[in-house]
């Protein structure tokens, strides 16, 4: 052997005294909203560890998440049944690792984590570091690591990007020959095409239609230009898809996007979706004409906007007056269809819970609450998103209708935000069965 | 008189309502004809007339099956459940894989959905197909080549980085091994991966040796494997990554180049598998200490040998399937396969002229000099065979090891577990059964087809068990004991 040889076997022997602790993750590669898993073992027995998750964003931003444990007799910590004594979160939480991520110290301000690409899966480094360490994994090399990845898409989804019959958006579609429900996914006030919970939603078997009707960017899909029946039309295009059932088609719409929602609904004409999951929503805002009527009408409105200390947006005030008066609200006593309500009582943005509470008298007095499904979640905010979604309190937003970039403030507080979503996912789901698979059972034709 | 018939005459008169209906101006419509609201646009009409002929068309939702994992790794089980199916029918689940040969393989089973219109096949029980009661996992161990296929194939992954892809179906009544006609009900795809996310593959070529590496993420230390396959040669890397997978620093060792003439193997003696253990020892990741063997057919042989070889680069654990101790590395292995080879002209062939090669070793164990010294080994040893193999004397070699053990006073490090009618190649769990191959005889060019031997139930039930116990056994004595020291 080489002198080097000898050279390098020397310090090696010397370095290497212990076997590295070794990381259990699962699901290896699982969709976003499963739970995870984590487990370490062949730790030191009854020591201090901190457990870390990074991730590295599209727009290139690190998040992390850590919690404190101490290894047991064993030398084991497993994440599900373990305490955790500190850091982004605290408790048992087998999830916390990944519901807690937050923009690494020294990060750019009120940043929001998105999925751009779907067909590629986040990459989350789960790491063992020794002692408690509070936030600053600069000089913290780690004891051992694994990987993990996170999909928004399941294999065999596949797709399709739209741009027919003015529609633009994009078509997800799962596997196999149909007819699968149909799900029109409407996000808010933020615009561009947006396509991660529409790949999710495929990726449980609807065919869903991510829908751009806000652009920063695409001039033809101007506010001024688009009303209802641009909602209307992409709902066809759904319904006489080949492999969309016409009759199982639902709307799932979040912010603005649960707006448009119930004016459908509730406009009683042929274009009748089989049920609504409504996010951070109200009914006070009317579609009559454009979108961009719609926006010079809440601009116009005189309601209170709101800055809190940080110089942070709070709207949620804006259409609160709209409340009182009904020729201003959509007829929610038309819907004829299941409607789930979500909400969070911190929503700064949007008066949900009190229009969730308005709604609710106005389908009592028309008769029509058997429909209704109310979730009002506490300590959480506006932007109630599937399941382990970093929670985000405020962000930089910048309104597709007046492109000026401001800080707005969501609400909700991590653990309960992170619960909302955690449960309301699994109820959505549930609902969407319900009504878009199973209930077609009693549709079928001899 | 008509020619019609009343059928055709009264799909006629639909079709004829279809059509004025859309034809109809607005102002004429009803005002509650269920069809025909207030509409804006000739668009809406013409999607209104389509979406009608859909629902005169359409039947009911499709099934949906839900298949976990989605990605998966091979030796993880699946889950897969149908629902929304008609309650109370008959229907057949289907996996369809093609390989990277391009061949087509397929396992079904059949089922009858309960009252709710569901199957779980974790729960309910197959009632026939590729395998019959309650498999949870049978929808991938039973694979086997559709009908029409090349004979004699064996499914093994050659490129690590791109997964099986699984296509699970299911399709009316119950359907007998030819689909070709039989549409597909709904359909979900599973990958199934050999490799985690974050481990790397580096090709090995120094020092003589050739192979290939792959590395756990992280800082290590890790333990390290030699990962040795048999005497069809070549560099075969799945387990390999599989086992990176699992915190092993993994070397996948080609000893046997089929790419080559065989008297390269003049040049392949212990020494070679020697440097392969001091290359991972030295790699500045792995362990120094916790090194094992892994070994299968021959090369349980080799991790045998350098086991009982009194020199100091003594494994720390070997875990040695379908193989044999009758097997002696003195000098080359050119010298070892001349000597095994000099029998084979006494070697079987049964009905279906596949080549079985188990009888014509078993004199070997007769003698003591070609046996490896397993009572100098001094460390622990687990011994993996089929009793149905029918390619090398697996289970008589174990039984022989024992007693030579038990003469030696080493028997406490032994486990060995056999397998009622399993065979020879006791691969990764839910790979599926091979009982008999194409295979080319080292240095003799002639392709046969060599029997393996095994059933396939109990064959696959030795995969999953196996290949548990291996992983605890390796997590023993690699991971866990090293806190020992």
């Amino acid at each position: 052997m080489s002198f080097f040889g000898e050279c390098k076997r020397i310090y090696s022997e010397e370095m290497k005294t212990r076997i590295s602790p070794k990381i259990t993750a699962q699901p290896t590669r699982g969709l976003v909203d499963e739970k995870i898993y984590i487990r370490v073992s062949n730790l030191i027995p009854n020591e201090k560890i901190t457990l870390r998750c990074l991730l590295l964003s599209e727009d290139n931003d690190f998040w992390h998440a850590y919690g404190l444990y101490i290894s047991d007799d064993k030398g084991v910590v497993n994440v599900a049944e373990d305490v955790c004594l500190g850091g982004s979160y605290t408790g048992t939480e087998p999830n916390g690792l990944i519901w807690s991520l937050k923009p690494v110290p020294g990060s750019r301000p009120a940043l929001r984590l998105r999925k751009h690409n779907v067909f590629t899966p986040f990459l989350l480094n789960i790491s063992v570091h020794k002692g408690h360490i509070n936030g600053d994994f600069k000089d913290a090399s780690s004891l051992a690591l694994t990987v993990i990845e996170r999909w928004y898409i399941s294999p065999g989804v596949s797709r399709v990007e739209i741009s027919e019959n003015y529609i633009h958006g994009t078509l997800f579609l799962p596997p196999g020959p149909g007819p699968f429900p149909g799900i029109l996914d409407l996000w808010g006030g933020g615009g561009g095409l947006v396509e991660y919970r529409a790949a999710l939603l495929a990726s449980h078997g609807y065919a869903s239609l991510a829908l751009e009707y806000m652009s920063t960017q695409n001039t033809s899909i101007n506010v001024n230009n688009i009303g209802i029946e641009y909602f209307e039309a992409a709902i066809h295009f759904l319904k006489s898809h080949p492999r969309v059932s016409s009759e199982q088609v639902g709307i799932f719409g979040l912010s603005f996007g649960t707006s448009v929602a119930l004016n459908i609904a509730a406009k009683g004409n042929r274009i009748s979706p089989r049920c609504l999951v409504c996010i951070s929503g109200s009914h006070a805002v009317k579609i009559n004409g454009t979108i961009g009527d719609v926006f010079t009408n809440l601009k116009e409105e005189g309601g209170k906007i709101m800055v809190d200390e940080n110089n942070h947006f709070i709207w949620k005030e804006l259409i609160l007056p709209r409340l009182a008066d009904p020729s201003k609200k959509v007829k929610v006593g038309n819907i004829k269809c299941p409607l789930l309500l979500i909400a969070g009582n911190d929503d700064q943005n949007w008066p949900t819970v009190d229009s969730a509470r308005d709604m609710e008298n106005m389908m009592k007095a028309a008769g029509n609450e058997h429909l209704l499904t109310t979730l009002i979640y506490p300590k959480t905010g506006h932007l109630i998103e599937p399941p382990y979604s970093p929670h985000t309190r405020f962000s930089n937003f910048i309104s597709a209708f007046n492109q000026e970039k401001v800080v707005v403030l969501w609400g909700g507080q991590p653990k309960e935000h992170s619960f909302a979503q955690e449960d309301s996912w699994e109820k959505i789901l549930h609902f969407l069965y319900h009504h878009l698979y199973s209930s077609s059972i009693g549709l079928s034709k001899l | 008189m008509s020619s019609l018939t009343t059928s055709m005459a009264q799909h006629l008169i639909k079709s004829v309502k279809v059509f004025l209906r859309f034809c109809r101006r607005q102002d004429d419509m009803e005002k509650d004809d269920p069809l025909w609201q207030p509409l804006t646009g000739a668009a809406e009409r013409s999607f209104s007339a389509v979406e009608d002929l859909k629902s005169e068309n359409e039947t009911r939702i499709s099934p949906k099956i839900i298949a976990q994992p989605t990605r998966g790794l091979v030796d993880e089980k699946i889950y897969i459940r149908v629902s929304n199916l008609i309650p109370n029918k008959k229907f057949t689940l289907r996996c369809l894989l093609q390989s990277e040969d391009k061949d087509l393989w397929h396992a079904y089973g059949h089922y009858i959905s309960d009252d709710i219109g569901v199957v779980n096949v974790a729960e309910d029980v197959c009632l026939g197909g590729s395998y019959t009661g309650k498999e949870p996992n049978g929808l991938i161990w039973s694979l086997k080549p559709v009908p029409g296929s090349r004979p004699a194939l064996r499914l093994r992954k050659q490129n690590v980085f791109i997964p099986f892809l699984l296509n699970i179906s299911v399709h009316n009544g119950h359907i007998n091994d030819d689909f070709k006609d039989a549409c597909s009900l709904a359909l979900t795809v599973m990958e199934r991966w050999y490799i985690a996310p974050g481990v790397s593959r580096i090709e090995v070529r120094e020092n003589g040796i050739h192979g290939t590496l792959f590395l756990p993420p992280g800082p290590g230390p890790v333990p390290g494997i030699l990962d040795l396959w048999g005497g069809g040669g070549g560099l075969v890397e799945y387990r390999a990554a599989l086992l990176a997978s699992h915190g092993y620093a993994s070397l996948a060792l080609e000893y046997i180049s089929t790419g080559k003439k065989s008297t390269s193997l003049n040049n392949v003696d212990l020494k070679y598998f020697e440097a392969a253990l001091h290359f991972l020892k030295s790699h500045p990741k792995v362990s120094n200490e916790q090194i094992g063997v892994f070994g299968l057919s021959f090369g349980t042989s080799v991790a045998l040998n350098i086991a009982a070889n009194q020199n100091r680069i003594s494994p720390k654990c070997l875990v040695c399937i379908s193989g044999s101790h009758s097997v002696k590395i003195d000098g080359s292995l050119a010298d070892v396969f001349a000597d095994i080879e000099i029998n084979t002209g006494k070697s079987k062939i049964d009905e279906n002229n596949h080549v079985i090669w188990r009888e014509f070793n078993l004199p070997r164990l007769a003698d003591p000099s070609n046996k490896v010294k397993v009572g100098n080994i001094k460390c622990p040893l687990l011994l993996i065979a089929g009793d149905d193999d029918q390619n090398w004397i697996a289970v008589e070699s174990a039984k022989d090891m024992e007693n030579m053990m038990k003469a030696a006073g080493n028997e406490h490090l032994l486990t060995t577990i056999i397998y009622p009618k399993a065979g020879h190649l006791i691969e990764p769990p839910y790979s599926p059964h091979i009982r008999f191959s194409n295979y080319i005889i080292l240095g003799e060019k002639q392709k046969v087809v060599m029997l393996w031997g095994g059933q396939t139930k109990e064959h696959s039930f030795a995969q999953e068990d196996s290949w548990e116990k291996i992983l605890d056994f390796l997590y023993l004595h690699l991971y866990s004991s090293s806190s020992k020291l």
